[in-house]
C-alpha cells in the first residue's frame, strides 16, 4: 500500500470538511462537516501508524482516542444546538450574532437599537 | 521501504480496493456538503463513514474499523438524527441550507486541497509499505491501551463524564443558573 493513497484521500477529506464548515448555514450541517474533517485526521493516522510500524501503536490508540472526543464534542455541540434552537427558534448560523461586530445602518450611526433580548431560560417549561 | 516496491501505477489489489473505498468516502462526503436536503446529507454520512471503515480494513487496522461502524455510523449519526428531528428542520428539499458565502468556502477549500494534496504527494510518493494482516487486531490495540496509554485513556474517560454532565445540564431547561 502506498501511504500517498490514504493520504491524499485524508486531504481531499479535509477539504470537503472546510468546505462544508464554510459552505453551510445550518448548524447541524456544520457539525457534519466537522466530523468529517475529523475522520481525515484519523485516516491519516491510521496510515502512519500502519507504515512507521509503531511498537507501542500510537497512532491508532490517537485514532481511538480522537473518536471519543469527536463523540464528546458531537454530545455537547448538539446540547449546545439544541439550547440555543429553544431560545431562538432558529438554528441558522448567520441569524446568531450577537457577537459580531455590526455594521451600524445609515442614519441611525452608533445609536442602532438593539433587538429586543432574548429571555435567557425558559424556567418551568 | 523496501527495494522492490511497486510502483504507484499499476496499483496492487489492496490499492484497488482502497481507492474504491475512498471514492465512496470522498463522493458521499461530497454529496453530504452539497446536498439540498438534511436528512440525506445525515445518511450519505452514513455511507462515508462505512466506506472510512472499509478504507480502515484494507489498511490491517480492524479494531478502529469497527469502533468506527459502533461510534460514527452507530450512535453519531443517530445523535445527528435527533438533532435534526429536535430542531425542527425542514425534512425535504430546502433552498436555505446553505449560507451567502460559497464562492469564498470553495475558493478555500479548493486552496485547502491543491495545497495539502501537493504536500503530500512531494513528501510520501515514493513510500511504499506492505500492508501485514493482524497488526491493528484488538488483542495487540489493547494491550498497548492498558500497558502504555493508561493515563490517557483515564484522562479521557474523565473527559468524557465532564462532557456528559456539561450536555444534561446545557439540554435540561430545571436546571438553572442561581441569579
Amino acid at each position: 500500500m502506498h501511504v500517498v493513497y490514504p493520504a491524499v484521500l485524508a486531504a481531499l477529506l479535509f477539504s470537503i470538511g472546510v468546505y462544508g464548515v464554510l459552505a453551510r448555514r445550518n448548524t447541524i450541517l456544520v457539525l457534519m462537516s466537522v466530523e468529517l474533517m475529523l475522520n481525515a485526521v484519523n485516516l491519516n493516522l491510521v496510515a502512519f501508524d500502519v507504515w512507521l510500524r509503531d511498537t507501542l501503536h500510537g497512532g491508532q490508540v490517537l485514532t481511538l482516542f480522537v473518536i471519543v472526543i469527536a463523540a464528546a464534542e458531537l454530545g455537547l455541540g448538539l446540547a449546545i444546538v439544541l439550547a440555543v434552537f429553544r431560545n431562538r427558534r432558529t438554528v441558522e448560523i448567520d441569524h446568531v450574532r450577537d457577537l459580531s461586530e455590526r455594521d451600524d445602518p445609515p442614519g441611525q450611526a452608533g445609536e442602532a437599537p438593539e433587538p429586543a433580548p432574548v429571555p435567557a431560560r425558559d424556567g418551568a417549561s | 521501504m523496501t527495494a522492490a516496491a511497486p510502483g504507484l501505477w499499476p496499483p496492487t489489489p489492496q490499492e484497488v480496493v482502497f481507492l474504491f473505498l475512498g471514492l465512496v468516502a470522498a463522493g458521499s462526503a461530497l454529496l453530504v456538503v452539497t446536498t439540498k436536503q438534511i436528512v440525506h446529507a445525515a445518511l450519505w454520512l452514513v455511507v462515508s463513514f462505512g466506506a472510512l471503515a472499509g478504507c480502515y480494513l484494507v489498511l490491517t487496522a480492524e479494531f478502529v474499523a469497527w469502533v468506527q461502524v459502533l461510534i460514527y455510523v452507530g450512535a453519531v449519526v443517530v445523535l445527528l438524527l435527533f438533532g435534526i428531528m429536535l430542531t425542527r428542520a425542514p425534512i425535504g428539499r430546502s433552498a436555505d441550507l446553505d449560507s451567502g458565502n460559497r464562492i469564498a468556502a470553495l475558493v478555500v477549500a479548493a486552496g485547502t486541497a491543491a495545497v495539502l494534496v501537493t504536500t503530500v504527494v512531494a513528501g510520501f510518493s515514493q513510500v511504499y509499505t506492505p500492508l501485514v494482516p493482524g497488526q491493528g487486531a484488538a488483542g495487540s490495540l489493547g494491550a498497548s491501551i492498558f500497558r502504555n496509554w493508561v493515563l490517557p485513556f483515564e484522562a479521557l474517560s474523565v473527559l468524557l463524564l465532564a462532557a456528559l454532565i456539561g450536555a444534561i445540564v446545557l439540554s435540561r431547561t430545571d436546571i438553572g443558573g442561581k441569579d
